[in-house]
């Protein structure tokens, strides 16, 4: 059997097991099942990589061909982001038992059902080659998750989580428009047939509305300051296991379908030009950068500190971008990738936290890091990996990044990456100091360690995160192909 | 003035494109943000349907005698799109309901106030 045949089950599998999942009573079932069609879905996605890395792979639906029928299409940078998502749902989900029963007691398989509509959705988006397909996957995603915002237990869960769709509606709906013009100039929704129509029509202004159209409501979706007003409250207010994999993945996926657009639809050559992107991409990631850490620096909840700090992570991907090269772009999916292994190493370390002590305000943390000293220890290891200290994944992403901006010859771009890692060691520091070097307030009671149901995963995670900035070969082998074939083969040296 | 006439559906997807996202930053009521928001995308309905229309076109089932057919696609497109938006809307309320038990109101600037009320208690 053909890989490209067994490719559309890592979709249909998580997309199939949800109504079901909805219909187990209980705890157990619909978190095994859950767990089951992760690890199927990874299994898939595992065996799609090296394929794709050899040639772009094509599954046509129904067996009407592309362009008239839907079509997954797959190369380097989809199987990247699919693998990417599969491993972090088989990673968090075992973790997450635990949290789930504490946070989310009732109602258990409507929530795991919501957990796969997600994971199908995102994966519908990042292995789709028509573009309204992923507007419908990513209704189907972004629908879910709102709906698991809203388990958070603070009644704020809900306002985060309706304002999230107010501003996600907005963002696919702007995306809808910009697919919309793109059809009626080119009659086609088939991503690759559009690369090759377009040429024809680009000079004209319904072309570059729908560039631009596509690029904000993406950029929504994917936080880039200053779009990025719905995340912080979203993250800090859902259920741990939520912004665990939220964190991980929803704003990748995002990400990647704006590379996709700017790329290989429209190609580098036009997306460019036709609108002045890496402008714009360089000022607005530089902002978001300073912006997110610097808000991260003064706040108290360590959830929403992260969550600020994902906005500037945000910004080291887009500054990859602004680039517009070959080793920009790698550096752009290399982050997106090393940045889901730390931030989900980070937030699983708080879940812990959470599970023990019910809050992560950094005044009630003081002193525990004596008594959680596992917990702790895993959360100062990942967030060197957040700061970019080698040898963990993050030192690889923010060196390729700096080596991009030498390359380009932007080299006083050097000079803001390390004052915003600096920043970094500043709010990762902060908690290391409250929760290591500082008394335990009187007559607190006392927290027991983490259990190792939840310590083991979070452990699994730090090493990936150490494992990955020593043996490079997949993630950056693989960042290299994706960013190869994203610009066509063809290396342009930056901006003109 | 030909131009102007010749595009009027543009027109009408425009003027109530703007209407919808006038509503939905304006309003402070979270119903009429999703009254809005449904506006917004109706819009963009629109604009894809008129799109598919073909002038003097039938209806595109095989029949004999006709030559000139409108496009089907962007009809099944929509089809689609409207079970999003009604998705879209039924969460967007049941989330208005759920807010109005837990705090007593959907105005945004009184949730505001009471937000930060929340904060404070932490």
């Amino acid at each position: 059997m053909n890989i490209a045949d067994i490719m559309p089950f890592s979709v249909l599998v998580p997309l199939i097991a949800a109504p079901v999942c909805a219909l187990l009573p209980g705890r157990r079932l619909p978190w095994l099942l859950c767990q089951v069609s992760a690890l199927a879905s990874l299994v898939i996605a595992a065996l799609t990589l090296p394929a794709a890395l050899e040639g772009t792979l094509s599954y046509a639906f129904g067996n009407w061909d592309p362009p008239i029928g839907i079509e997954y299409r797959v190369d380097a940078a989809n199987a990247l982001v699919a693998l990417l998502l599969t491993a972090m749902a088989t990673l968090i989900l075992p973790w997450g038992r635990l949290t789930v029963d504490q946070e989310v007691p009732e109602r258990q398989g409507t929530f795991y059902a919501l957990f796969l509509l997600v994971l199908a959705g995102l994966l519908g988006i990042t292995l789709t080659g028509d573009a309204f397909n992923v507007f419908v996957f990513l209704e189907i995603s972004s629908l879910a998750t709102y709906g698991l915002i809203a388990h958070g237990r603070d009644r704020r869960a809900l306002l985060a989580a309706f304002r999230y769709l107010v501003m996600g509606t907005v963002g696919a709906t702007f995306f809808l428009i910009g697919v919309g013009f793109l059809y009626i100039m080119t009659g086609t929704l088939n991503m690759a047939d559009l690369a090759e129509r377009l040429p024809a029509v680009a000079d004209t202004r319904t072309v570059r509305v729908a560039l631009a159209f596509i690029v904000v409501g993406m950029a929504l979706k994917l936080a880039m300051f200053p779009l990025h007003l719905w995340l912080p409250n979203a993250y800090t207010y859902a259920p741990t296991f939520v912004t665990a994999f939220l964190a991980a993945t929803a704003t990748k996926v995002a990400l990647y379908v704006m590379l996709r657009f700017i790329f290989t639809v429209f190609a580098p050559d036009y997306s460019f030009v036709a609108l002045p992107l890496a402008t714009v991409f360089l000022l607005l990631a530089l902002a978001g950068m300073f912006a997110g850490s610097w808000v991260a620096m003064f706040e108290q909840n360590l959830k929403r500190m992260l969550a600020y700090s994902s906005v500037a992570q945000v910004g080291y991907m887009v500054l990859g971008v602004s680039l517009v090269s070959v080793l920009g772009l790698t550096a752009s999916l290399l982050h997106l990738f090393n940045h889901a292994l730390m931030k989900a190493a980070l937030f699983m370390a708080l879940g812990a936290v959470i599970y023990r002590t019910g809050g992560v305000q950094l005044a009630n943390l003081r002193g525990l890091g004596r008594e959680m000293p596992w917990t702790f220890a895993a959360f100062a290891l990942a967030g060197l990996s957040l700061i970019g200290i080698p040898p963990t994944a993050g030192f690889i992403s923010k060196w390729t990044l700096i080596s991009a901006a030498l390359e380009a010859g932007q080299g006083w771009l050097v000079a803001l990456i390390v004052i915003t890692s600096m920043m970094a060691v500043i709010y990762i520091a902060r908690v290391v100091e409250t929760v290591w070097f500082q008394p335990r307030p009187e007559g607190a009671a006392a927290v027991r360690e983490a259990p190792l149901q939840l310590l083991i995963p979070v452990w699994v995670m730090v090493a990936a995160n150490f494992y990955f900035g020593i043996d490079t070969r997949l993630t950056l082998g693989t960042a290299t192909a994706a960013a190869e074939a994203l610009m066509g083969g063809t290396v342009s040296g930056g901006l003109q | 003035m030909t131009t102007f006439l010749s595009f009027f559906n543009y027109w009408a997807v425009v003027v109530l494109m703007m209407i919808g996202y006038y509503c939905v930053i304006v309003r402070g009521n979270m119903v009429k943000k999703i009254i809005g928001l449904g506006i917004f995308q109706t819009s963009v309905f629109i604009m894809f349907i008129s799109a598919g229309k073909i002038i003097g076109g039938s209806t595109p089932v095989l029949r004999d005698g006709v030559e000139l057919y409108s496009n089907p696609l962007p009809h099944v497109l929509i089809l689609t799109a409207i079970v999003v938006g009604v998705a879209t809307t039924a969460v967007g309320l049941a989330l208005a309901v759920r807010i109005q038990e837990a705090y007593g109101t959907i105005e945004d600037d009184e949730l505001s106030s009471e937000e930060e009320e929340d904060a404070r208690g932490e």
